[in-house]
């Protein structure tokens, strides 16, 4: 056995059914290896930044570590931007470099880059194997680092010398003994007891949900938790879909592109359970302020988030699932009921009123209609723009996945995240949102689709602009002062549709719309769907 | 306010460019950063001396506990541990400025380590205060070059109980 079939050897044990990647010399060995391995699938992406992508649309609807493989050099670079999505919103990866010989690194030699070097401030934890030997207690490691505690992507890189180098014993660690990493899952005992204390006197709790909740699997925890003790839900962009969208205690996104009474119910709060969210810059905007005279219980598996951003009254470090199960098992008295009405008065009174122009889609009012017909399991993707707003705003979820990259915010995410996760759960309808900006920066992949016959609905919202910038160069500079923002170049989505054998609908008129969404949704197959939305149309 | 971290890591390539580069990241500063083995070849320990508010002390040492090559992070306050820097200096020296050199020197106990005619190199190894002290007494001679390790720090010795 070489290093290349130990690898695979590896794959196979973890139980990887799929990789994406995009092969070169120094990756070779272990695509040549993985040819015998009947139960890997390998996809051919068309540029590597998407094989980190579809790998985390993977990871995100399965629980499972999405895995890819990309050459050294520029192969290894490309994937950058991909692992720092999947960093920032804490997806679990393993992606694999080839990496040149061994003796040769450091020479500057061909297709030769510092990938560990050039990724260490936002990967969770990297390899350079330098011995063949270690790979099977390393492939151990990597997955168990990247799918416990904070969850995150694990870079392996493996010289070319490595991958060919004879390994003569292969022993499968069964358990990870890392004397530098014990991930606390369980919460404080103590520390659960205050919260609960603290939630016995409050008299306007709410908690704050985000991504953690989701990456724990503590939906059902949350919204048990939620109607037991009566404590209204908000969330972040990323713990969209952790309490179902129409759950009555479920008042929305907070944020600066998040909903007023959302945004309220924080302000007005007496007590905040923060779970599983950062408090980043764009849902609490100033959290000095917000957090002034309030509990403020800050849940998280990572610690170091505890007090980063926000100085928490009550820290609490452990996995949402196990804290939620915890805290049921007290009972407490208190009564939030006169709260629960005062938000859902704010939910009736404060909706924001969009005045769509008649002329046009409305993007907003479109997709309510699309989650609402859509599967109930649909998995949505949305990708970075305004596009993304519209969707974090309307979009119904039900016992499907929202998906969208929160943290890093990079266009392009939403095809290959919509492939990757329709490859991992075939039997889902998988729906990508993009603008034709977004779009653009991910068309490729229409080609890998239609190759492995992996079925994604995509729809774009075309306005011939990045129009989150127009947006904000027509507020901050003014309405003249448009700059590189034009994308009146864009091909005719129709041919682009022929082109890659998919089904093609353009809708542009309002009456159409109804008709045009079932005909979308109709069939496990390929569309792509042009929605013709106002140009100088708002986020809000 | 200054802090110590004496921080365990794993001996490993990369470790210092990891610890090092969670720094510059994060925008916390570096006073001085000492890396050495310990008695165990497979553990180095690093001095880092750091400063900042409060919350980015404390940061610093929840950021350094999340690195997964560090093993153990310890902090103290200079009250509570015993600190040590040591500093080369070489200066040049006359007639004139010799025995107030070597004068200097028996107060601060420094040793002079080497001569030629007309330069001495001094050797101090003291708490960071009074190398500080002896640079700016010497600061009225030419000094030549200096060499500073850094603060290494252990916690003060105790009893321990059991």
């Amino acid at each position: 056995m070489n290093g290349a079939e130990a690898m695979v050897k590896c794959l196979e044990l973890e139980g990887v059914e799929m990789v994406f990647g995009y092969p070169g010399v120094a990756i070779c060995p272990f695509y040549d290896a993985i040819l015998d391995a009947e139960s890997i699938r390998t996809i051919l992406i068309r540029t590597e930044q998407n094989a980190a992508h579809a790998a985390s649309g993977m990871a995100r609807v399965t629980g499972k570590v999405g895995v890819c493989a990309v050459t050294s050099g520029p192969g290894a670079t490309n994937l950058i931007t991909g692992i720092a999505t999947a960093f920032a919103d804490s997806i679990p990866l393993v992606c694999i470099t080839g990496q040149v010989h061994s003796g040769l690194i450091g020479s500057d030699s061909f297709q030769e880059a510092d990938i560990i070097g050039a990724t260490e401030s936002f990967i969770k934890y990297s390899y350079l194997v330098k011995n063949a030997e270690d790979i099977p207690r390393i492939f151990r490691e990597a997955f168990y680092i990247a799918n416990t505690g904070r969850k995150g992507p694990v870079l392996i890189d493996v010289p070319i010398d490595v991958q060919n180098a004879i390994v003569k014993k292969f022993k499968y660690p069964e358990e990870v003994n890392l004397r530098t990493y014990k991930p606390t899952v369980k919460g404080h005992a103590v520390q659960i007891k205050k919260v609960m204390a603290e939630l016995e006197k409050a008299k306007r709790p709410v908690i704050c949900a985000g991504g953690g909740v989701l990456l724990s699997d503590a939906q059902n925890e949350l919204r048990e938790f939620a109607h037991r003790y009566q404590v209204p839900v908000v969330h972040t962009m990323m713990g969209i879909g952790s309490m179902q969208t129409e759950d009555e205690l479920n008042f929305g996104m907070v944020g600066n592109h998040g909903a007023s009474y959302a945004n309220r119910a924080m302000n007005e709060a007496d007590m905040i359970i923060m779970v599983g969210a950062r408090v980043a810059d764009r849902t609490v905007n100033q959290p000095e302020i917000i957090t002034r005279g309030k509990v403020l219980v800050h849940m998280d598996v990572d610690p170091a988030e505890i007090g980063k951003n926000a100085g928490p009254t009550i820290p609490l470090v452990g996995d949402a699932k196990h804290i939620f199960e915890d805290m049921m098992q007290y009972e407490i008295e208190g009564d939030h009921n006169l709260w629960v009405q005062t938000l859902y008065e704010y939910k009736q009174t404060m909706k924001e009123k969009r005045v769509p122009d008649p002329a046009f889609i409305d993007p907003a009012e479109f997709i309510k209609k699309l989650s609402d017909k859509m599967e109930k399991d649909a998995i949505y993707v949305a990708d970075v723009g305004q596009n993304q707003i519209w969707s974090c705003r309307n979009c119904i979820v039900r016992e499907g996945s929202f998906l969208t990259s929160g943290g890093m915010g990079t266009m392009g995410y939403s095809i290959p995240a919509a492939m990757g996760a329709k490859a991992g759960q075939p039997g889902r309808q998988s729906i990508a949102v993009c603008g034709d900006g977004s779009f653009q920066m991910s068309m490729m992949e229409l080609a890998t689709m239609r190759q492995y016959n992996i079925p994604v609905k995509i729809i774009v919202m075309a306005n011939r602009y990045l129009g989150m910038v127009r947006e904000y160069q027509k507020n901050t500079y003014g309405a003249d002062r448009y700059s590189v923002v034009d994308l009146s170049g864009s091909p005719d989505l129709s041919k682009i549709a022929e082109a890659y054998g998919m089904r093609f609908i353009r809708v542009s008129e309002k009456a159409d719309e109804d008709s045009a969404i079932s005909e979308f949704l109709r069939g496990d197959e390929s569309v792509l769907m042009e929605c013709v939305i106002n140009p100088t149309d708002t986020s809000k | 306010m200054k802090k110590i971290y004496s921080v365990l890591v794993e001996n490993r390539s990369g470790v210092l460019f990891k610890v090092a580069g969670l720094f510059s990241r994060r925008a916390f500063n570096i006073d001085s950063l000492v890396v050495g083995e310990t008695d165990d070849p497979n553990v180095s320990c690093m001095t880092i001396v750091s400063s900042g508010d409060d919350h980015t002390l404390e940061q610093i040492e929840k950021q350094l506990n999340k690195k997964l090559d560090v093993i153990k992070v310890k902090t103290f306050d200079e009250q509570l541990s015993i600190s040590r820097e040591l500093m080369l200096v070489k200066v040049k020296y006359n007639r004139n400025n010799r025995k107030d050199i070597i004068e200097l020197c028996d107060i601060l106990k420094a040793q002079i380590v080497d001569m030629s005619k007309n330069q001495m190199m001094i050797q101090l190894c003291d708490v960071p205060e009074r190398i500080q002290l002896f640079l700016k007494m010497l600061n009225s001679i030419s000094i030549v070059e200096v060499a500073r390790t850094g603060t290494v720090a252990l916690q003060k010795c105790h009893d321990q109980e059991n």
